[in-house]
């Protein structure tokens, strides 16, 4: 505690807390509705995930176990800091592994392996507003939130199909959640969309820049937004994770040689490494293996 | 202001890590409805506010969150108590209270009088935390919404009748209305704004 004395526990002050948290409450109480905050200033520049650090700082606790990760993996620049930063600034516990943690953090992805009751998926978000790129004045996108005037979204996301024969978007894909509120699920892949439909982790998304919190309760309704003639889909992959053999994951494209050979792996790392633990293997590591399954 | 002696003590022992123990006890009764939480550390707050109530108030409330306190529990001991704790103003005006506390044992207003936020931002609305006799015991309520896999059941023993008949009124303007965090004695639930309840026949 001698040590803890010297700063703020996670950093932020007291009142500052209170306040994240009364929006917190609020967004739970809402679901997918953008509560203004006063954001502070983090000791990292916006980009680096300070609406999400704001409400990790306002929910985390010295029994807490933190996981980060940006893209899919816990050893990145980015995940590696805001990691260090609450073993410092909280002296929490950390983990790599998903199932362990009871706070994730996250700035694309959402695990592969189905998050717990209990847990909290926390993200930052840089662009919280799904409305933006149609009206960049806030009191109208405010407006159209407060009427459920979503038409000309769904106008944008015809032409999308009309102009490439499906929908383009394959990040911040929006969903309409508890049937209510159309919200931007942060620079996620929509291949993940799917997970947070009644994920049974609590979901809370912040926004330094734009000073928005909202949340997703665990068991309530995600659904993306799509056409009877054009349903919603997600990315398929052709091949099999080259590392694990995992099928049905996101995978991330690694080149290997100048020559162009390249091979595609799990993008959540600790999934792969999990899987391979357990005595997986895709192609890259055991090509024998692989013509005997 | 008259200072009362039951005012200055009773609070968090160590504010920094019980606040953030109660308020995720908070946040998990609000992410699940039906959902009993404990406070277990020893708020004394006067009577008859409660230790739950009390935890919940040294948590959330400060200057910038006006309180409006129910009949039963507007005493000296307990207006010292928040002033002192969280210099929380007190308000009579229930459209301006971010928060209300409220007993069993005194009437309570009509859910439509307190704060209901607006349409644009349905967030300015006001949290009651209403103080029953117990989270059990009493009839049985079947919960469902967001936070709830299918259904939950809670029973609070106490609750004021016209909460019930209004609560359906509460949802039907969302995303406006209001939240209740309920509590008794160390434990507490909450019932968000999304919440469907029904009486369970018995
Ligand atoms: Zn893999």
């Amino acid at each position: 505690m001698s040590e803890l004395a010297a700063y703020n526990f996670a950093y932020l002050d007291e009142q500052t807390k209170r306040m994240i948290r009364r929006a917190i409450l609020k967004a739970i109480a809402i679901p997918g509705y953008q509560v203004p905050f006063a954001s502070r200033e983090m000791p990292m520049p916006y980009g680096w995930g300070t609406g999400g650090v704001q409400v990790t700082a306002s929910i985390i606790g010295p029994d807490d176990v933190l996981k980060v990760i940006d893209q899919g993996a816990d050893d990145t620049t980015n995940a590696v800091s805001i990691r260090a930063f609450f073993q410092k600034v909280a002296e929490v516990a950390v983990t790599t592994h998903t199932g362990e943690a009871t706070i994730i953090q996250t700035r694309h992805r959402i695990p592969e392996e189905t998050l717990k009751e209990g847990q909290v998926l926390v993200y930052q978000v840089p662009i919280p507003e799904p409305l933006r790129f149609l009206e960049p004045r806030e009191t109208e996108t405010r407006k159209m939130h407060a009427l459920e005037e979503y038409g000309l979204m769904h106008v944008k996301l015809y032409e999308d199909i009309a102009r490439h024969g499906r929908i383009a978007t394959t990040y911040a894909y929006p969903v309409k959640v508890h049937g209510r509120y159309v919200m931007d699920p942060s620079p996620t892949p929509k291949f993940d969309n799917p997970k947070m439909h009644r994920s049974e982790a609590l979901q809370l998304f912040g926004a330094g820049r734009e000073k928005r919190i909202y949340a997703v309760p665990p068991h309530t309704d995600v659904v993306s937004l799509d056409f009877e003639d054009h349903p919603f889909e997600i990315q398929t992959f052709d091949k099999p994770c080259a590392l694990c053999g995992a099928n049905h994951v996101y995978l991330d494209e690694i080149v290997l040689d100048d020559g162009g050979k390249r091979m595609f792996v799990c993008s959540d790392t600790d999934f792969c490494e999990t899987r391979r633990a357990e005595g997986h293997t895709g192609e890259m590591l055991a090509p024998s293996q692989e013509a005997a399954e | 202001m008259q200072i009362h002696e039951t005012s200055l003590t009773g609070g968090f022992t160590n504010p920094v890590l019980d606040s953030q123990n109660v308020f995720r006890t908070v946040m998990n009764c609000m992410a699940q409805p039906g959902t009993i939480g404990e406070v277990a550390m020893g708020v004394e707050p006067p009577a008859p506010l409660g230790a739950a109530a009390g935890a919940v108030m040294l948590t959330l409330c400060d200057h910038d969150t006006a309180v409006w306190l129910g009949p039963h529990l507007l005493t000296p001991g307990i207006t010292g108590w928040l002033g002192f704790h969280c210099g929380a103003p007190l308000t009579k005006e229930k459209t301006e209270a971010k928060f209300a506390f409220a007993h069993h044992k005194a009437p309570l207003p009509s859910l439509m009088s307190f704060a209901q936020g607006t349409l644009e931002y349905p967030d300015r609305s006001t949290t009651l935390v209403i103080e029953v006799e117990a989270l059990d015991g009493g009839p049985t309520l079947e919960l469902k919404g967001p936070g709830i896999r299918t259904t939950a059941l809670l029973s609070p023993k106490g609750l004021p009748e016209h909460v019930l008949k209004q609560w359906a009124k509460n949802g039907q303007i969302f995303p406006q209305g209001v939240d209740v965090i309920l509590t008794a004695g160390h434990r507490l639930a909450a019932l968000p704004r999304t919440c469907k309840i029904s009486l369970k026949e018995a």
